[in-house]
């Protein structure tokens, strides 16, 4: 949780080679995994990789910012809506994508706008209201969104229609986007948000720029939720209201907090928790919904700091 | 403001009435126990079913609307002493507890009423229009509109006149002293939240006769009564008055005047609102 009163996990960078060691292997599954297993759990690893990028983007904000957003779905979904609808319209996908990208930032800004104002719970509710608004638009504007039916296009180019090629696409993309945004939580500029996260009147003081800082913050975290939008449009060639709804925001957010908050690269961890998780509840039951609700119950009550902190937690104490 | 008649006025002040009603329980929690109830649209949600499901087995709707209640109040007393006691002092926890529980009513009412859209049955008496000024409007929004009202003075009379009342606003200011004092604050955090929470169950039960009950039910109402209380401050009655007289009204020209766009025209005015008062119109720092 990014609430000030619990611990923020040590950054992974200060235990570098069992750290290190962990993310190469990791990408090395990644890599392997998809040639060994069939088709349809290699599009289910490519799903975990995309969301992976939402929940790294709720964490730039809830785990680095201390500020928990529940309006990534949204902006995930405006990316999303906009690739489906330039293609349907006839559009090259290269252009959609960037049009879709430059929509969810401009989203995200002006979100972030009204947003970096208030902090906490306030700021929890506002972006749950802000991502509401982009439902309601999206089930309402039914000439252009297709209202409940949503839309349906061939977004992927020919090249990449296999799963195979379409799967090593999205690994390439989302291996150099996550070598981005672990520059950015480590740059001076990520350094600044910790510490807007621990004390912001402390940063005021010291004449950083808050406002500024925060703002920035939501903008290219959105950024990044719209870059996963966009692959998420390829891969799932339709989209509907359900993409933009409060669901998905949720979904994002307990990625991030099932990877751990504050440590970017649990959220691939959290993503292959939650998807997998999806995939096999949903062989034997149609609520799949109760238990994402249970599960937030849970996580709360006895592991808010992420399932990941709590194995390290029980482990620590142990030794 | 072509397109906008009385018919439509009326509409958004009984609009605004119901959101009143919902909002004023969640900002009464919100306000009192710092708990940012997600659930609300979920227990709105559920006191309509309820309602509906009482009001269809005795053929009354007064017990429908007390059966909703209650049934709410029930759920409430749950979340509060089964759940929400083992996250307290923990804003966000709480904030996301709830909106667990929110999912899983929301599946679990879906479960039980599938996706059909239900209609609490209206009372012989409220049925039909009445005519009046040249109007021919429905009873039974006239009566939503008076409930509201109603509701409101019955809730700052609580609030300012009764023992307990004065007891709630000390819990506000300083639980710490409250309880040092010999005043088991605890039962009258429970009794707030069991409150906050049958008022939602009030306005599903009489909500869901004129606006129908679906499974999106729920989300609708939540952002709703969010914008009134961001609107018009935590924890202030005439602010979550004031704040669903202004939703209620902004959200009826937006169907006159922009149909798909409805949902939006909240939201330019709360911006407005949140850039020069961050907590609301009638919200005070803590």
């Amino acid at each position: 949780m990014s609430a000030p009163s619990s611990p923020v996990p040590a950054p992974l960078g200060s235990r570098v080679p069992l750290a290190g060691l962990a993310v190469a292997l990791g990408a090395l599954a990644f890599a392997v995994l998809p040639l060994l297993v069939p088709t349809y759990q290699v599009s289910i690893l490519t799903e975990i990789l995309i969301f992976a990028v939402l929940a790294m983007a709720v964490d730039v904000l809830a785990g680095f910012t201390g500020r928990t957003p529940l309006c990534h779905g949204a902006i995930f979904g405006v990316a999303t809506y906009v690739v489906v609808y330039w293609s349907q319209q006839g559009g090259a996908p290269v252009t959609g994508v960037l049009l879709a990208v430059a929509a969810a930032t401009l989203v995200a800004a002006i979100f972030g706008l009204l947003a970096i104002r208030t902090s906490g719970v306030y700021f929890l509710l506002l972006t749950l209201a802000l991502g509401m608004i982009v439902w309601g638009v999206c089930l309402r504007w039914t000439s252009v969104t297709g209202g409940e039916n949503g839309l349906r296009g061939t977004v992927r180019p020919e090249l990449l229609a296999g799963h195979l090629p379409f799967y090593y696409a999205v690994f390439a993309v989302v291996g150099i986007i996550t070598c981005v945004m672990w520059r950015f939580v480590r740059s001076p500029f990520g350094l600044t948000l910790r510490g807007i996260r621990d004390s912001e009147s402390r940063m005021r003081a010291l004449g950083y720029n808050v406002s500024l800082h925060l703002f920035l913050a939501f903008t290219i975290s959105g950024f990044f939720a719209g870059l996963a939008g966009a692959l998420y449009a390829m891969f799932n060639d339709f989209v509907s209201p359900s993409t933009v709804a409060l669901s998905q925001s949720v979904e994002g957010l307990l990625m991030a907090i099932t990877g751990g908050i504050g440590t970017l690269f649990g959220a691939f961890i959290g993503a292959a928790a939650i998807i997998g998780l999806e995939n096999f509840v949903s062989q034997y039951t149609e609520r799949w919904q109760s238990v994402l609700g249970l599960m937030f119950i849970l996580i709360m009550i006895f592991a808010p700091q992420g399932v990941i902190g709590r194995v390290r937690d029980l482990l620590t104490r142990r030794r | 403001m072509s397109g906008l008649n009385a018919f439509q006025l009326l509409n958004g002040l009984t609009f605004a009435a119901l959101l009143f009603i919902v909002a004023s329980g969640f900002t009464l929690i919100f306000g009192l126990l710092r708990i940012v109830n997600l659930a609300h649209g979920a227990l709105y949600l559920l006191g309509g079913y309820a309602g509906y499901a009482a009001a269809h087995a005795s053929g009354s709707f007064l017990v429908g609307v007390l059966a909703a209640m209650a049934a709410v109040a029930v759920v409430g007393l749950v979340l509060d002493q089964g759940l929400l006691r083992f996250v307290r002092g923990y804003e966000l926890r709480q904030v996301l507890l709830t909106l667990g529980v929110a999912f899983l009513l929301n599946d679990l009412t879906l479960v039980a009423f599938g996706g059909d859209t239900y209609t609490v049955p209206a009372p012989e008496a409220l049925r039909g229009a009445v005519r009046f000024w040249g109007l021919f409007y429905p009873k039974y929004r006239l009566f939503v509109l008076a409930l509201g009202v109603a509701v409101f003075i019955a809730l700052w009379l609580l609030i300012n006149k009764t023992r307990l009342g004065a007891l709630i606003r000390a819990g506000v200011d300083d639980p710490e002293i409250i309880a040092a004092m010999g005043v088991n604050i605890r039962r009258v955090f429970l009794l707030t939240f069991m409150l906050g929470a049958a008022l939602a169950g009030l306005g599903g039960a009489v909500g869901g006769a004129f606006l129908t009950l679906y499974p999106s039910a729920d989300a609708e109402i939540l952002v709703f009564s969010l914008a009134v209380v961001i609107i018009g401050g935590r924890g202030s009655l005439v602010g979550a008055a004031v704040g669903a007289l202004i939703v209620g009204m902004l959200n009826t020209v937006g169907q006159v005047m922009f149909p798909e766009f409805a949902y939006f025209v909240i939201f330019g005015p709360m911006a407005a609102i949140l850039a020069f008062r961050p907590l609301g119109l009638f919200g005070r720092a803590v």
